[in-house]
C-alpha cells in the first residue's frame, strides 16, 4: 500500500481535473435531442386565491408549445409533495400537514410558489409566453411574522390554525423545579436568522420521456437521486420506480438545499411525459432565492439555571420555528429532532426541557441548511453559557470546562434522547485556547482599545449528531425512510475496481476519499479504483448526502462490502491453494496460506475465469452491502472567534477564527480542512451579514445578490483549523463526519465575541454594522 | 448581426441576435460549458472569461460587444494533461470543492496576477471580491492564487 494514497493522506482530488478545465458536467451543461425549455409561472403574491388562468395569448405565440397549470397536474392525478418525517405534538397528535401540490391549484401561499409551467421551443419563447399568461388572483391577507402566526388568520383552508405542531422533549416538571432551586438563572431572548442557502449552481432539471419504452429519466441537481426517485414514484406517482432513472451529474454545491423533492423537478418530469419531448429548466438566481428551501428562522426564549459552584442544573428552551408555507421534505424534523436533542451540548446539564411550536407562514418553506437544527441548538446553548459566565464573572472557558462531560462519562445519555459514544471535549478546548493565544487576549484587547477599537473574544463548544441515521431510532421518532446507506464493490476481471455508493458528492470529494478507503482496505492501487455515484441507473439504492453522513454511513457500507469481498476471496484463494478458507489470511492485497500467495487481482481473475473452481462458489468477485449505523456520530469541538468593533461605524472585523474539531479518524486531512473552512464562512455569513427578509406583505426583500449579503473573500480572515481525535466507537472507520461543524460552531462563537466587545449586549444575527452601531448607542 | 469572434484561438463568423449575451454565445452556441452562470445580477463572477486579455463577466456583455475581439475561456488556458499554472495551483491547494465557481475564479485570478507586481493575501482577497464561492470559505482559494502567482512566475498566460 502506497502511503501516499491511503487513509490519512492528503491525496489531491481526482475530480479536480475536470472542474479545473471546464470539463465538469452540470445539469445545465446537458442537452437532450428534441429538448424544449420550461419557465415556471410563479406567484407574485404571498397569499392569493387563483382565479382564471388565460394562456391563450401565450399559446398563440410562435414557439410556445404548452402551458400546464395546477389544474392539469391535479387532473392527471399527480400526488402532493410529502414531508418525510412525522412529528407528533406533546398531546400525541400528528403534525398538521397542509397538502402541497407540486403546482398550486386553488391558492398560492408564498411569493415564488409555482402554479404553472410554460414550455417553449426556445428559452426565449417560453419566457415570452410566461409573460403573456394572464392570471386572476384574489389577494388574501398574508401571515408573515412567525411570532404571531399561531394567533393569526389561518393560511390553509380546512386547517384549524397555523400551528403545525407543538412539540416537546425532556422532563418539564423536573426542569422547572431545578430552575426554581437554581442559585442563578440566565435568561435570553434569541433569534436565529432566516438564511437562503445559495449553492452557486442554481437548481436545474431535464425531464425525458420515451414513449416506446415508457422510460422516464430525470437529470437534476439533487443530493439524493434515489430518494428523489422513490418519492416521485411512491408518493407523487409521476412514474413507476422501475421506469424512472434519476441522474445527478456534477452538482455545484448543495448545503441541504438540493436534498428536497421540489415542485420544479417533479413538474418538469411529468410535463415531459405529457409533451412527449424533453423539457429543461434552469433556475435563475432570483428563483433560487424565492423557491429553494430556506434555513433556520427560530425565535427562542431560554433559561439556564446554575448552582453556587457554576454547575448547570437546568436548561429550558422554548422556540417558535417558522416552517414556511408548507412542510418541505424534512422540514418538520429540523427544528425538533435535529435541534432539541442537541441542547445538552458538551455539558452534564441534568435537566433539560425543550418545546418547539412549528408555524406556517406565507413564506418559502424552511428546511435543512448546513447543520440543520444543530447550529440553532449550539447558538442557544453557547449564547446562554457565555452570558451566564459574564453574569457570574466567570471565565467563559473555565465555566464550560467545569460542566463538560468527561471522557470517563461515556457512553453518556443526555436528558434529551441521545447517547454520546465518545469524546474528549477538554482536549479540543485546550488546543483551541492555545492556538487562539487566549492568554494573550487581554493584551490584544488593550492594543485595540488604544487604537479606538473594541475587541472581543467568543467561544462555542459545540456538539452535533451526524452520520444520520440509525434507521430504527429515526423511524421510531417519525422518519418515513430508513437512513442506512448502500455500497457495492466490483472487482473487475483485470483487477481494477468499480465502487458504487449511494452517497452523493457535490463538492465533498468522495471520488477521492472513498477510493482511499477502498484502496487501504483491499490493498488495491488507488488509481485502479473508480467511484461511481449519483445515478439510480448505475447503483441499486442510496439515501444520498446530508447530515455529514457520507463517510460514516456510506463509507462504512463500503467497508462491509469489502469484508465480503475478502471473505469470498479467501474461499477462492483456499481452492487455489488447496486448503480451507480459515487457513487463508488477507493483508495488503494478498491472500496467503503458509508459503503460498495470491494477489487479490489474481484471485479476481480466477473468479471470472473459473477453469478450476469449486462447485459451491459463484463466479465473480462483486459484493454489496447496506450499512445501518448503530448510533449517530458525535463530532464536537471548540471554536474561538476574535473580533474588533469600530465604535464610530459599528463595523465588525472578524480578526481571527480558530476551530479545533474532533471528527474521529480522518481519511483526507486536506479535504477535512476545506470542509471546515467552507462551513466557517457560512457561519460567519449567518453571524455577520446574511438575512432572508420578508416585508409585511410577504415580499422577499433579499431576492438577489444585490440585497442578500453573501460572504466574499475580503469579508473573511484566514482560518486556523486543527483537529483532535477520539475514534467513533460504532462504525468500522471510526469516523464521525466533518461537513457541517464549521457552520454549527461559528455563529455562536462570533456573536459571543461581538457581545463581549459590546459589554455583554445581546446582539442579534446578523450583526451588521448598523445593528452594532445602534447597540453602541448610535441613532 | 454578423460578427467575428476569436474564441480560444479559433475564429468564428456568427450571426447572432442583438440581445444575445456573450455567455450564451459561449455556452449555447459554441458549447463551451466550462463558463458558468450563477446569478442574474452580475454579482457572482462564475461567468468570468478574458476578452482581449482582460477578465470580464460574460453575463454582462452582449455578444456583439465582443465583435472583432478575442475571448479566452477556461477551456482555452490548459488541458487535463497540461494545466495552466493557476489551474495546478488550485488543485495543489484544494482551492475548489464543487467546482462551479472555479472557472470564473481561475480566469479572474490569472488576470489579477498578470496585472499586479506581486500580490499578498489581502490583495488577493480584495481582487476576488467580485467572485462568489459558497464551498471553500475562500481560504484555500486565496492560498491557491498566491501559489499560482508563484508558479506563473511573471510569465504571461
Amino acid at each position: 500500500m502506497s502511503e501516499g494514497t491511503g487513509i490519512g493522506a492528503s491525496v489531491k482530488r481526482r475530480e479536480d481535473v475536470r472542474f479545473l478545465t471546464g470539463s465538469g458536467t452540470y445539469t445545465d451543461d446537458l442537452n437532450q435531442p428534441g429538448q424544449t425549455y420550461g419557465v415556471f409561472l410563479r406567484s407574485p403574491h404571498a397569499r392569493a386565491r387563483i382565479g382564471a388562468i388565460d394562456a391563450s395569448e401565450a399559446l398563440a405565440l410562435d414557439g410556445v408549445l404548452a402551458v400546464y397549470t395546477g389544474q392539469d397536474s391535479a387532473a392527471d392525478g399527480l400526488g402532493d409533495l410529502p414531508c418525510g418525517w412525522l412529528v407528533k405534538s406533546k398531546d400525541g397528535s400528528d403534525m398538521v400537514s397542509a397538502p402541497r401540490p407540486p403546482l398550486a391549484v386553488t391558492q398560492v401561499n408564498y411569493v415564488g410558489e409555482p402554479y404553472g409551467l410554460v414550455v417553449g421551443e426556445t428559452l426565449a419563447a417560453a419566457q415570452q409566453g410566461a409573460e403573456l399568461v394572464m392570471t386572476d388572483f384574489t389577494e388574501l391577507n398574508p401571515v408573515v411574522d412567525p411570532a404571531s402566526a399561531a394567533d393569526s388568520e389561518t393560511i390553509h383552508e380546512g386547517l384549524d390554525s397555523n400551528v403545525v405542531y407543538d412539540w416537546g422533549l425532556g422532563d418539564e416538571e423536573a426542569t422547572d423545579a431545578a430552575l426554581a432551586g437554581a442559585a442563578h438563572v440566565t435568561q435570553l431572548d434569541l433569534s436565529n436568522n432566516r438564511l437562503i442557502p445559495n449553492a452557486i449552481e442554481p437548481r436545474a432539471a431535464i425531464g425525458v420521456y420515451e414513449a416506446a419504452s415508457g422510460d422516464y429519466t430525470l437529470y437534476a441537481t439533487t443530493q439524493n437521486p434515489h430518494l428523489e426517485r422513490l418519492v416521485l414514484a411512491a408518493f407523487v406517482q409521476v412514474a413507476p420506480e422501475h421506469k424512472l432513472r434519476v441522474v445527478a451529474p456534477d452538482v455545484g454545491g448543495g448545503f441541504g438545499s438540493k436534498i428536497f423533492i421540489y415542485p420544479e423537478e417533479t413538474i418538469v418530469l411529468w410535463a415531459a411525459g405529457k409533451l412527449g419531448r424533453p423539457i429543461k429548466w434552469t433556475a435563475h438566481r432570483y428563483e433560487s432565492f424565492l423557491a429553494d428551501a430556506h434555513g433556520r428562522d427560530h425565535i427562542t426564549h431560554a433559561q439556564l439555571g446554575l448552582d453556587r459552584d457554576g454547575r448547570f442544573v437546568a436548561l429550558k428552551v422554548s422556540t417558535t420555528a417558522n416552517i414556511g408555507a408548507y412542510l418541505s421534505t424534512f422540514g418538520s424534523s429540523v427544528p425538533t429532532f435535529l435541534y432539541g436533542t442537541l441542547l445538552a451540548g458538551q455539558y452534564k446539564t441534568p435537566n433539560i426541557y425543550v418545546e418547539t411550536l412549528g408555524v406556517y407562514t406565507n413564506t418559502c418553506p424552511v428546511d435543512a441548511y448546513r447543520g440543520a437544527g444543530r447550529p440553532e441548538a449550539t447558538f442557544v446553548v453557547e449564547r446562554m453559557v457565555e452570558t451566564a459566565a459574564r453574569e457570574l464573572g466567570r471565565d467563559p472557558a473555565e465555566l464550560r470546562r467545569l460542566n463538560m462531560i468527561q471522557p470517563e462519562d461515556f457512553p453518556y445519555e443526555t436528558p434529551v434522547a441521545l447517547v454520546y459514544d465518545t469524546g474528549d471535549y477538554e482536549a479540543s478546548l485546550d488546543k483551541a485556547l492555545e492556538l487562539a493565544d487566549y492568554g494573550g487576549f487581554e493584551a490584544r484587547r488593550r492594543e485595540s482599545a488604544a487604537a479606538g477599537k473594541r475587541r472581543g473574544v467568543g467561544f462555542a463548544c459545540y456538539i452535533e449528531a451526524c452520520g444520520i441515521a440509525p434507521s430504527q431510532l429515526a423511524i421510531s421518532l417519525g422518519a418515513g425512510v430508513g437512513l442506512y446507506e448502500s455500497g457495492e464493490i466490483r472487482i473487475n476481471p483485470t483487477g481494477s475496481v468499480s465502487v458504487f455508493t449511494g452517497a452523493h458528492s457535490h463538492g465533498q470529494g468522495h471520488e477521492t476519499t472513498f477510493a482511499q478507503v477502498v484502496s487501504d482496505k483491499l490493498g488495491i492501487p488507488f488509481d485502479d479504483i473508480e467511484i461511481v455515484h449519483g445515478d439510480s441507473g448505475r447503483m441499486e439504492f442510496g439515501l444520498g448526502t446530508y447530515g455529514s453522513r457520507s463517510l460514516a454511513v456510506g463509507g462504512s457500507a463500503l467497508i462491509v462490502a469489502a469484508d465480503k469481498i475478502i471473505a469470498k476471496g479467501k474461499k477462492i484463494a483456499a481452492h487455489m491453494m488447496e486448503t480451507t478458507d480459515d487457513n487463508v489470511d488477507f493483508e495488503d492485497g494478498t491472500f496467503s496460506s503458509g508459503n503460498q500467495q495470491a494477489t487479490i487481482q489474481e484471485v479476481a481473475f480466477a473468479s471470472y475465469v473459473p477453469a478450476d473452481y469449486p462447485e459451491d462458489l459463484e463466479p465473480g468477485l462483486s459484493e454489496k452491502a447496506f450499512y445501518d449505523p448503530k448510533n449517530f456520530t458525535y463530532p464536537a469541538g471548540t471554536h474561538i472567534a476574535e473580533v474588533e468593533v469600530d465604535e464610530e461605524t459599528g463595523e465588525v472585523d472578524l480578526v481571527s477564527f480558530v476551530a479545533v474539531d474532533d471528527f474521529g479518524e480522518i481519511i483526507n486531512p486536506m479535504i477535512v480542512d476545506g470542509q471546515v473552512h467552507g462551513g466557517l464562512a457560512q457561519g460567519a455569513g449567518q453571524a455577520l451579514m446574511e438575512h432572508g427578509r420578508y416585508d409585511d406583505y410577504g415580499q422577499l426583500q433579499t431576492g438577489s445578490y444585490m440585497d442578500y449579503c453573501m460572504p466574499r473573500a475580503d469579508d473573511l480572515p484566514d482560518f486556523v483549523v486543527d483537529t483532535t481525535v477520539t475514534a467513533c466507537t460504532h462504525n468500522p472507520l471510526g469516523v464521525k463526519g466533518c461537513g457541517e461543524a464549521g457552520a454549527i460552531g461559528s455563529p455562536a462563537a462570533i456573536i459571543n465575541a461581538i457581545s463581549d466587545a459590546l459589554d455583554g449586549h445581546n446582539i442579534a444575527m446578523p450583526a451588521t454594522s448598523e445593528q452594532v452601531w445602534r447597540a453602541l448607542g448610535g441613532k | 448581426m454578423n460578427m467575428t469572434i476569436t474564441v480560444n484561438g479559433a475564429s468564428h463568423q456568427l450571426d447572432v441576435p442583438d440581445n444575445e449575451l456573450l455567455v450564451d454565445l459561449l455556452r449555447e452556441r459554441l458549447r463551451l460549458t466550462g463558463t458558468h452562470v450563477g446569478c442574474d445580477t452580475s454579482q457572482c463572477g462564475a461567468c468570468t472569461v478574458h476578452l482581449d486579455g482582460r477578465a470580464v463577466k460574460s453575463c454582462s456583455l452582449f455578444a456583439a460587444q465582443a465583435d472583432g475581439g478575442s475571448v479566452t475561456t477556461i477551456e482555452g488556458i490548459g488541458t487535463p494533461g497540461d494545466l495552466h499554472p493557476m489551474q495546478r495551483a488550485f488543485r495543489e491547494c484544494h482551492g475548489l470543492q464543487c467546482g462551479f465557481c472555479t472557472p470564473g475564479m481561475i480566469m479572474r485570478a490569472i488576470d489579477l496576477v498578470a496585472r499586479s507586481d506581486g500580490l499578498d493575501g489581502g490583495a488577493v482577497r480584495d481582487g476576488l471580491e467580485g467572485n462568489l464561492c459558497r464551498c471553500t470559505g475562500y481560504h484555500n482559494i486565496v492560498h491557491a492564487v498566491l501559489k499560482g502567482q508563484e508558479l506563473m512566475g511573471g510569465n504571461d498566460e
